[in-house]
């Protein structure tokens, strides 16, 4: 679309020029074209959601537009004049403000030392406190946040939801026209984002611009005025959200038909005998677990961030244990008290955060695959390059079953792209020779295709046996891939729901509503009584 | 995503590749001491002969087997600052407990062994279950080694070591094929390092330090006992300095700086063998080449006629140098 | 709730507020138990003036550098080099002053410089040639130590009488090397807490990415650092020449100045990896070790027995914090 199209389209969308502009932006990097001729306007006091698979280019077009990235071709234009930020720190100072999904404060710092950091009002080199503090009072003021958060209060003290908001209240400090948002609500509870709701409303409100990247739909057109789908680094479209469907969004971002996403669910034919059976199991974080799993199925475990999901994984891998309950592998009373005592009993644990928790960074590919392998061997053990006495190629095969795309099992897993790691993860507890396996958002932060691919394995993995229960944030994950749904709320299972069940039944559950089930014909839903959020 | 288009190449492009490919994989330490050891061979021919290089190794060796220890607390993300002190405390124990009596020689071995084992224990239960970094907690054990021992002997060297407990460190083995007199430090050194080599490359364990210096939470979450591991890396280390520390008793005097700077000396050795400080990365072959180009190093000077000091001003350049290259080549990587 | 839990919280909430490290409450527990032991052991005397004094004035020397070291360690780095450029202070004061109440100013600012430009080394080698601060440091403390020994072997010149009014002279009851670390703790405190410096030294140390990405010049901050903790040394140094009369090559290896500063700052509470900490804190960890270092005194320990249990204390004392921490150390 040639330049004066695009202006002309803007203008006839919505009157006022845009805030941030970028035109025909092109960004290549070794070996791969990251975004291919986009140009995209924001427009002042709209929320513009970018969406996109990974790789798609979203994150990259939004470190160019801070001055993170310079672009190899193309052009920015911020409030009407062209720019060119060489430094993230330039693109704030002039109004347009980044807020990272890993923020970018310091814990040990007051909120108001964090919001100023670096510009701390001062005279001959001494930082003036009060200052300090009243300038950051006013800006929390701004959101309506003075009442919970205090300029001297230090920030480790805050939860989540409340660090988000010193990292607005920065933005705001720096008078930002254009705020730019990285997965905002990944790990906001659904109280924390309608505050959030509100607050980019009183933003709006302003005449703030704000751009966020998002893979949950569902708020996406919560909050979105306009939607920006990019795919393989090129534009596909930018629509009103009013006019459109999500299920149209994701076929603009995938260009295929959402029924093929998931593999089948298991018939009861599949579905065998019970493995694993936890009966009134509880620890610091979790009371009142009663879980069965059976070979063959797929449990998906739903809930909102701090219901307790994955602090369940924990307990069950043995990372942070049960205190007390019985707890049954194989109709053995077997109590978990660490990974390795899991692993020996045949459990696998593929965790949330695969850099902190899954990989080896400085390690070659086979040494991680065979990490779990030879955790269980005696520590004297001779070491195989590439597998066991028993299975000399344990690593080629694992690898070209979950598909992992390396020139060489001696490169170094840090130099792999995030779905090969994810990949290799995933090896490594195939090679354990696990039967058990527990999930925790297997998919998060991966592609479309690489998703299906892997969920493909979840599902292979219960055909030959094994018994899963997997964690995730994604309703349709949940729902596409579960035999059985448990739902979890407050550190408690408050619930189970069918296979198939409705987006709408497992959100009730998971807000803490749970169905009357007094008299099936009369069922009406009742608020359980709520107890303080746990941070 | 657009793939990068690439064209095939040639088959004298392909060999000469792999070549070049090989030879920059080599590590720098390499080429550096062969460089060193000719340096000095230039200026003392009898360097480059057969009892010339084993007179050189046996002086090296004790260093050589402190490196390799250290390496072991370093590939798991540690320091051990407490080696130095040991290698005293071996010496200057050993002198009291033997006492000019050969039969309490061996004894006297074991015992100091046994202390070995028991200080690696210390410090590694302090970082493996306590917590403290290593830094501070064999610093901690480093003031206590030097009281201890000073404590016990009275502040001065007293007693006496006997021959057969110095054979270790000054003896040879007679009629040796092909050398005739072979120093028994390098047997040993010989021995520690094979032993360190397939510990370290060929066994679970070796793997398990890597990974537990590279990311203790995911080893710990693939089920490595991570405690554990710690724990047996400042034990090995531990261990090594006693037979250091034995070497050195053999070979030189009683003195109460017996060990003095050995730690640093040998945390230096083990960085310019590759070794990072942050953990999960190191070769004991390459430690090993560390430590005789450190000692060559030091003899390149003597021999060049730089007055005692200054081998501490030149040690400080190269560990700065072989720090700053290794940081240089890693970021290049990337 | 009952008042017995009110008034413990509110007095929980009271001590909380007045932000004391809580290594005071162990530097004191530390003075009770030897006082207590003092008196069923020895002579009974620790809580006579002229000991406590002495407490304190084994203190100043190192103090003042620990307060250097404090600063490089928040900025989550470490001097190894502090020990050798203490020595290299006192060997050169002594020399250059050779006795001539005249030749001190010139002297003492040129030990300064020469400090200074200890500290900036040290920092560009961090900085630039991105070498680990333990490594760096540790190199160029062997330079100093190195270029030291070869030119000095032994004691060297002496300084002027007039200069030892440093380390013994008082203004009224109190011992100038008192007032000295007083006025250190002072200025660390101020710098630390009070200027913009500080601020983004605090950021530098906790996060560097963090500090970056806020436009903070990481490079400057940490060669600043390194150059007041030499000057530190320099002080140090100073104090401790003044004390003995004249300098030798090895006053601060002999003193254990480098880990020992290290460990009075750990045991303050400042945490190795930056961030956090303050002067405060150190001051309490000087404090203790003096205080250790007397009862031993008192109780009549030997010299090398006091070594082991320094050891031991510095290890419990750090592990009583970090044991309760859910990181792994290395």
């Amino acid at each position: 679309m040639t330049d004066e199209a695009q202006i002309a389209k803007t203008e006839t969308v919505a009157g006022p020029q845009p805030v941030l502009e970028v035109r025909h932006i092109t960004k290549r990097f070794p070996g791969v074209l990251a975004l291919d001729d986009v140009s995209i306007q924001i427009l002042p006091g709209e929320v513009h959601a970018v969406v996109g698979e990974n790789g798609a280019g979203k994150s990259t077009l939004m470190k160019i537009m801070v001055g993170a990235y310079t672009p190899d071709q193309g052009t920015i234009w911020f409030q009407g004049e062209k720019i060119s930020f060489a430094h993230p720190i330039q693109a704030q100072r002039a109004g347009l403000s980044i807020i990272y999904q890993e923020f970018n404060l310091l814990p040990e710092r007051t909120v108001a030392q964090n919001i100023y950091l670096g510009r701390e009002p001062a005279r001959l080199g001494l930082v003036d406190t009060q200052q300090l503090n009243q300038q950051a009072a006013d800006v929390l003021k701004e959101l309506g946040a003075e009442t919970f958060i205090s300029p001297t209060a230090p920030l480790n003290t805050l939860s989540v939801a409340e660090q988000q908001m010193v990292e607005i209240a920065k933005a705001i400090s720096f008078d930002s026209k254009v705020l730019i948002m990285d997965e905002p609500t990944a790990a906001l509870t659904v109280t924390e984002v309608n505050i959030l709701k509100d607050l980019v409303n009183r933003l709006k409100a302003r005449g703030l611009a704000i751009v966020f990247i998002s893979h949950r739909l569902i708020e996406v057109f919560d909050l979105a005025d306009r939607i920006t789908v990019l795919k393989d680094g090129r534009l596909v479209d930018t629509v009103q959200a009013s006019t459109v469907r999500p299920s149209k969004i994701v076929h603009m971002m995938v260009g295929r038909e959402i029924e093929h996403y998931f593999p089948p669910l298991a018939t009861p034919e599949e579905i065998g005998p019970v493995v694993l059976r936890i009966k009134n199991a509880a620890n610091k974080f979790l009371n009142d677990i009663n879980l069965e799993l059976r070979t063959g199925e797929i449990v998906g475990v739903a809930g909102l961030q701090g219901s307790g999901r994955t602090e369940l994984a924990q307990a069950l891998f043995g990372v942070n244990p049960f205190r007390t309950g019985e707890m049954e592998l194989n109709g053995v009373q077997v109590p978990i008290r660490s990974p390795g005592q899991a692993i020996r009993k045949g459990m696998g644990f593929v965790t949330e955060d695969r850099k902190a928790e899954g990989i080896l960074p400085n390690q070659p590919v086979n040494d991680n695959i065979m990490l779990t392998v030879r955790s269980m061997q005696a520590l004297l053990t001779r070491v195989l390059r590439n597998g066991t006495r028993r299975d000399p190629h344990l690593v080629p095969a694992l690898a070209k079953k979950v598909d992992v795309r390396v020139s060489s099992f001696g490169r170094e897993l840090q130099y792999l792209s995030g779905g090969n790691q994810q990949k290799v993860v995933l090896a490594k507890w195939l090679a354990s020779g696990a039967k058990v396996f527990i999930f925790d958002e297997p998919t998060r932060g991966i592609d479309v295709e690489a998703k299906a691919s892997i969920h493909e394995m979840i599902r292979d993995l219960t055909r030959q046996g094994a018994a899963v229960l997997m964690i995730s944030s994604e309703l349709p994950e949940i729902i596409g891939m579960s035999d059985r749904i448990v739902v979890m709320w407050d550190g408690t299972i408050i619930g189970e729901l069918p296979a198939g069940s409705k987006e709408s039944e497992i959100m009730l559950m998971a807000t803490g509503q749970v169905a009357v089930a007094e008299d099936s014909q009369h069922e009406s839903a009742a608020p359980v009584e709520a107890r303080e959020e746990k941070a | 995503m657009a793939q990068a288009t690439t064209t095939s190449p040639t088959r004298e492009e392909t060999v000469l590749t792999r070549l070049w490919g090989w030879i920059r994989r080599i590590p720098p330490i390499f080429p550096v001491l062969i460089v060193i050891f000719l340096a000095v061979g230039y200026l003392n021919p009898n360097f480059l002969t057969t009892p010339g290089a084993l007179a050189f190794l046996r002086r090296a060796a004790p260093l050589a087997i402190l490196a390799i220890g250290q390496l072991f607390v370093i590939a798991s993300g540690g320091l051990d600052l407490s080696v130095g002190s040991l290698v005293t405390f071996v010496v200057i124990g050993s002198a009291l407990l033997i006492d000019n009596d050969p039969n309490k020689a061996m004894p006297a071995i074991l015992i100091m062994l046994g202390i070995g084992v028991l200080v690696g224990l210390i410090n590694g239960i302090a970082v493996a279950y306590f917590k403290i970094p290593s830094l501070i907690a064999t610093l901690g054990m480093l003031l206590m080694l030097k009281g201890a021992g000073l404590y016990w002997t009275g502040g001065a060297p007293r007693g006496y070591l006997t021959d057969n407990f110095r054979f270790f460190g000054r003896g040879f083995i007679e009629n040796f094929p092909l050398v005739e007199r072979f120093p028994v430090p390098v047997l040993i050194l010989l021995a520690v390092g094979i032993a360190a080599y397939v510990i370290f490359h060929m066994t679970n364990l070796g793997r398990s330090i890597l990974a537990v210096g590279d990311n203790p939470t995911a080893s710990r979450l693939s089920g490595i006992h991570v405690r554990k591991v710690r724990i047996i890396a400042f034990i090995l280390s531990s261990v090594f300095a006693i037979i250091a520390g034995i070497m050195v008793g053999g070979f030189g005097g009683v003195t109460i700086i017996a060990g003095d700077g050995l730690e640093l000396q040998a945390i230096s050795a083990a960085v310019l063998g590759g070794a990072v400080l942050l953990g999960g990365r190191g070769s004991v072959p390459n430690v090993i080449a560390g430590a005789l180009t450190l000692e060559a190093l030091f003899n390149l000077l003597n021999l060049l006629g730089l007055p005692k000091p200054l081998r501490d001003a030149v040690q400080g350049l190269i560990i700065i140098g072989a720090v700053a290259y290794t940081a240089l080549a890693a970021r290049r990587r990337k | 709730m009952t008042t017995t839990t009110v008034t413990a919280n509110g007095l929980k909430k009271t001590i909380q507020s007045l932000r004391i490290p809580p290594v005071y409450f162990f530097m004191l527990a530390i003075f009770v138990l030897g006082v207590i032991l003092d008196q069923i052991f020895a002579r009974g005397q620790m809580l006579t003036p002229s000991i406590l004094v002495n407490i304190i004035i084994r203190s100043v020397a190192l103090g003042i550098v620990a307060i250097g070291q404090t600063v490089v360690m928040i900025g989550a780095s470490i001097d190894l080099s502090v020990a050798y450029t203490i020595s290299l202070t006192a060997v050169l004061s002594s020399f250059l002053m050779q006795g001539d109440p005249a030749r001190v100013p010139m002297t003492v600012a040129l030990v300064f410089l020469i400090g200074a430009v200890v500290g900036l080394v040290n920092g560009l080698i961090i900085t630039k040639l991105k070498v680990n601060p333990f490594i760096a440091t540790l190199g160029t403390g062997l330079v100093i130590k190195g270029a030291l020994n070869a030119t000095f072997s032994n004691f060297a010149g002496e300084v002027p009488a007039s200069f030892q009014t440093l380390g013994y002279g008082t203004i009224g009851p109190v011992p100038i090397s008192v007032i000295i670390l007083v006025g250190v703790a002072v200025a660390g405190w101020f710098i630390l807490s009070r200027t913009k410096f500080g601020a983004h030294l605090y950021g530098v140390g906790g996060n560097q990415e963090v500090a970056r990405l806020s436009g903070l010049r990481t490079d400057r901050v940490i060669i600043v650092a390194h150059i007041i903790c030499s000057l530190t040394a320099v002080l140090t140094g100073l104090f401790v020449v003044s004390r003995l009369r004249s300098g030798a090559p090895w006053i601060g290896p002999d003193g254990v100045y480098d880990l020992e500063s290290i460990a009075a700052t750990v045991v303050g509470g400042t945490a190795l990896s930056g961030g956090r900490g303050g002067v405060a804190g150190t001051i309490a960890g000087v404090l203790i070790f003096g205080v250790l270092d007397t009862i031993f005194n008192q109780l009549g320990m030997d010299t090398f027995l006091k070594s082991v249990l320094r050891g031991a204390v510095i290890i419990l004392a750090v592990a009583s914090y970090t044991i309760r921490s859910k990181r792994e150390a290395a």
